[in-house]
Formats: structure tokens, sequence, C-alpha cells
């Protein structure tokens, strides 16, 4: 309980936090589960689709890209330092700049996956540059001495055994895109950030928490999960690193 | 056999890698390219399969220009080993070996087949096969290496300095292994190292190259030895040269007088041993000396670990004039120890012997000329 004297403000919080009958109590958030049920399902499922499609299209735009920067010493630093600066960019700016870049209507359902593909993208360049840098020189050599074309190479050789590295990285951009694609919901697009946009437009005299508990519980557990299924398949695409672990 | 006939490797900035490189690696043979880093060896294997092209010049395998097949295709026919074995670690052991019959097409079941008889061929386990390379020492993944050179059974294989990043005594194990294996297989060899000792244990011919990549001098390990052909081979085939030199001589057979021996095990008999007396095993094999007297093991203790000497070498009969010198000079007693193939004790050679015949042999070999 020492911790809590440092908070000051939580003996002020603790009465809002604590069970009470009125409705807008944080621990009401089952009973607007129920209340909402198959609405925040919906939203739930558009969330994770949208949350794990833009990881995998940047994931296949960043194996030429981060190919290319792992190939070519000169075009590392350069890529590396675009990558960074387009991550910085606010995704809210990037979910408006979409649609005129692209020339979308401004209310297209697609300016968020894309925005989000291009996160994944920044963050899945230097994953794939580093997991194919990580192949040693050896084994290189010998895959094209053995008379491996350079696309069989590629495939069957580097891709695989840079298994780990970007399922390190995809574990990062599939989480990260589970909390951006939140933001997406204060503009309008269909999934779980819609609950912290009811939860903030309820709180008009008094906050108003069950969406946004509710909202913040689901978004939490969706990343675990994908999280861990990005674990799973890591493990799945390289026994080799298991039994050398044993 | 393959054929260099002028080759030559510039690069863009000027730097001469190769130059003017004409030799042959004769069908089913072993041919050592040794010299200091930066002479053109590996360059030189490597323009073999085409990892590198020639500036100008050809190289024929068989009479067939290596440039006549796509690279890939040409590599396929051709054996790579490399230091670090580079396998990959993705892949069990036994479809490591199997990468060429797969990448060739063979059906999976009877590429695996013949990669396990590989296996066993360069002295690995059965139970290795489902292991990956991580599991392996350098060693074991050396000889895995070796194996899927071997795989596809191709007619010519490259090396470049397979054995150079493991501990000297497996390296010796794995380069008499390479030896045997040779031998039963008479495949045609190009084989690139740094270490003079390695190409003259190795080769059937070796080239040393010079900075600058050309070939200071072809020829056989025990000429290179007697005749270096200028100062910069004899200072690279280094000191010693007479003394490795008798590597490669067979002498006459070792006049060998029988040797009193005591079992180990056994214990000193109480009237006491010559100085210095052979203790042998229960099959014969000699074990090391015994020193009675008073430094020594008084009547009555044990022959055991504690009591030997071990620091004599062994010489075979039939074996090199190095090994029965070597013997007769590691031996406490002054007399050196001959064995038979078997290892069982076939009895003691004295020093002025063996020096005998070495001076029998430098009069021979100054008049008719070194044997390979």
């Amino acid at each position: 309980m020492a911790d809590v004297a440092y908070l000051p403000g939580l003996p002020r919080m603790l009465p809002a936090l604590l069970p009470a009958d009125d409705n807008s109590s944080p621990w009401r958030f089952p009973q607007y589960f129920a209340d909402h049920f198959s609405e925040v399902m919906g939203w739930l499922w558009a969330h994770t689709w949208l949350s794990v499609v833009p990881v995998i299209a940047g994931l296949i735009i960043a194996l030429p890209i981060g190919w290319l920067a792992s190939r070519h010493k000169w075009a590392y630093p350069p890529m590396m330092t675009v990558s960074g600066l387009l991550y910085t960019i606010p995704s809210i700016a990037l979910f408006v700049l979409v649609p005129p870049l692209l020339g979308l209507d401004p209310l297209s359902p697609l300016q968020v996956p894309i925005a989000l593909t291009v996160y994944s993208v920044a963050l899945l360049v230097r994953v794939v540059a580093d997991g194919l840098g990580s192949v040693s020189e050896e084994t290189l050599q010998a895959a094209t001495a053995i008379g491996y074309t350079p696309v069989g190479r590629f495939f069957t050789v580097e891709l695989p055994i840079a298994v780990p590295v970007i399922t390190a990285g995809l574990r990062v951009a599939v989480v990260a895109n589970v909390s951006i694609v939140a933001v997406a919901g204060t503009i309008g697009m269909v999934n779980l950030g819609l609950l912290f946009d009811q939860g903030f437009k309820l709180s008009t005299d008094t906050p108003y928490y069950p969406p946004i508990v509710l909202g913040l519980l689901l978004c939490v557990l969706l990343a675990l999960v994908l999280d861990l299924l990005v674990i799973l398949l890591g493990r799945m695409l390289t026994p080799w690193r298991k039994a050398v672990r044993s | 056999m393959i054929r260099f006939d002028h080759v030559t490797k510039r690069y863009p900035d000027g730097t001469v890698a190769v130059d003017g490189l004409t030799l042959e690696a004769p069908t089913g043979r072993i041919t050592v390219f040794v010299g200091p880093s930066g002479c053109g060896k590996t360059t030189s294997l490597r323009m073999v399969n085409r990892m590198i092209e020639p500036t100008s010049g050809t190289i024929t395998i068989d009479d067939r220009d290596v440039t006549s097949l796509p690279p890939h295709e040409l590599r396929r026919t051709i054996g790579y080993v490399i230091q670090h074995a580079g396998l990959f670690p993705h892949r069990t052991v036994i479809d490591n070996v199997a990468t060429v019959p797969f990448l060739l097409g063979t059906d999976k079941k009877q590429a695996r087949a013949r990669a396990a008889e590989l296996l066993e061929r360069v002295g690995l386990p059965a139970h290795f096969a489902r292991r990956y390379p991580a599991q392996l020492s350098g060693g074991q993944q050396q000889r895995v290496g070796v194996a899927r050179a071997l795989a596809a059974d191709p007619p010519v294989m490259l090396m470049d300095e397979p054995f150079s990043a493991v501990d000297p005594v497996v390296r010796e194990q794995l380069q008499d292994q390479f030896l045997q294996l040779q031998e039963e297989l008479g495949k045609t060899i190009v084989f690139v190292t740094h270490d003079i000792d390695e190409a003259i244990k190795l080769g059937d011919q070796i080239a040393v190259m010079a900075v600058g990549g050309h070939l200071a001098q072809l020829s056989s390990p025990a000429d290179l030895l007697a005749r270096p052909i200028d100062a910069f081979v004899a200072g690279f085939v280094g000191r010693d040269r007479g003394y490795r030199a008798l590597g490669f001589a067979r002498g006459a057979a070792l006049p060998t007088t029988p040797e009193p021996t005591v079992r180990f095990g056994e214990r000193v008999p109480p009237g006491g041993l010559e100085e210095w007396t052979l203790v042998v095993d229960d099959t014969d094999q000699p074990q090391g000396w015994l020193r009675s007297g008073p430094s020594g093991s008084p009547p009555g203790s044990p022959i055991d670990d504690a009591a030997l000497f071990r620091g004599g070498t062994l010489a075979t009969q039939g074996g090199s004039l190095r090994a029965a010198l070597d013997a007769c000079l590691s031996s406490p007693s002054g007399r050196g120890v001959v064995v038979d193939g078997d290892g069982r004790l076939e009895g003691t050679v004295h020093l002025d012997a063996v020096t005998d015949l070495i001076a029998s042999r430098e009069r021979a070999e100054v008049t008719g000329g070194a044997d390979g």
C-alpha cells in the first residue's frame, strides 16, 4: 500500500472506482457489454481484421524493400531513416492525408487499412532487412555454390532463416496496429475505437466509464491473442530453433 | 581434369587477384592451392564454379568450358566445401546432405537414403540424421559439409579451407578420413589452404601461389620440400624441410630387435628391471616406458598409469622414416618402438639404424629424384 501514498489523486478517485450503483461506474462494463453485445462483437471483428490484414500486406511490401536494404549496404541507412520517419507521422494525420494523396473519397473505407499498411511497412522493412542480414555469409555462399538460383535461395534458405527475426517484428507491428486502429474509431471508422468515442460522448457532467473500460479490455485482450498467434506461427515455422534450445 | 588456361582476374580498381594462371588438376587427384593471404588461391578456386568470373582466360572441366552451362546447373555438378561448413541451420542434418539431390529433383526418399549412407561414410552415427546443425560440434558440422558436397556424386570437388576452423586434433582426424574417403572415391579435387603442412599431407600435387596471383611452383609434395624453386617458395615451405620431407620417405624395412616387456597392471618383479622397460597391454600394444632403479619404481610397486612415461611416439613398420626417427628421438630409453599395422609391438629400432636408412635414402633421392 506504500505506493498508494505517492499517488495523491488516488484517494479522491477511489470512491469512483469502487462498485457503485450508478450506471457510470467502471465496473458496469459487463452490463454495457451485455446490452450492446452484437454491436460490440461486430466492432471487435472489424478491429481484428484491421489489425491483421495491413500487417500481412505490409510484410509483402516490406519483403522486397528489406531484401534490397540487406543486399546493398548503401541502401540500408537511407531506407531505415525513411521508414523511421514514416512512423513518426501521427496516425490521425495519416488517416486524413491518405485519401487526397491517393485520390480516394475522403470517407473511403480503405484509408485506414492503407495508413496502417504504411506503418507496418515502416516497421517491417528494418525487421526484414535485419532478419535477412542475420543469415551467415557461409550459409549464403554455400547455398549459391551448391546450385541454388537467386530466387530459390531467397525463398528456401534466406527467408526461412530470417523467420525468427521477422516474427519478432510482426509481434510489434500487430500489437501497435491494435492501438492505432482504435484511433481510427474517433474519425468514425467502425471498430473498438467507437467504444471510446461513445464513452466520451456520454461523459457529459460526470465521466461515463463502462464503454471506455470495455474498449480498453477488449483491445488488450485482442493484442494478447494476436501476439500469441504470431508467436505460435513463428514456432511452427522454426522447429529447428526449438531443437537447438533443448 | 580441370584445366586453367591463362586465367586472369583483374578487379575494376586495378588489383590483380590471379595473374595468367595455367595449370591442370588431374582427374582423380587432389591438387592443393597454397599460399599466403592475397595470393589468389580462393579466387582461383571460385572461378571454377563461377562464383567469380575471370577477366580473361578459360577454365575447362573435362574439356568442357565452364561457361557453357548456366552457373546454377554447373554448380550442381561440383561438390563444394567451405570453412565453417556453411550448413543450413533450418534443416536437419540429413536434409542438408540431400540438398543437391533435392535440387536435381531426385525422389525425396531416395535422396535421404543416399544421404544416410553418406553420413555413415563420413563417420557420423545414424542418429545424427534428425539433428539440426547447431546441435553439432564444429568437426561434426564439417563432416556433414563433406557429405553434402558428395551427395550428388559429383566428379569434381572444390574445397576452400575446409578444415581450418577446427582444433588441431579434430583437423587431423578429418584430414585422415578425407584421404581415406578419397582413396575410395577418386574425385578430382581442388583444395585451398594457407597451411603448408596440410598441403603437403593431402596434396598429390601442390600449387604454391605468390602474392599478385601468380603460380610460383607446381610440383609433388616431396619435390616441393626437396627442391623449392626460389627464395619465396623456400621461405613459404618453411623450416624443417629436410625433416618434414622424411614424412614421404619410405625406407627399407626397419631393422627391429626384440624388446623385453612387462604387462600393464602387474607389479615390478622382486629382482628389479632394466632402467627403462617397455610396458604393453594384454594385446601387446605398447603403453609406455617404466623406469626402475634408484630414481624409478622400486620392486613390488604397481605398474600403472602413474608409473608410466608416455612421451615416446610409435613408428609403424612400413610407415615413414619421419615417424621412425621421431620414435627414436622421443623414446626415453633411446630405443624407438615399432609396431605392426594392428598396433602390436614388433620390436625396437636404434637411432643409428634409422639414420643409416635416411642416409641411403638421401643418396637415392639426389640421383634418382623423388617419388610422391
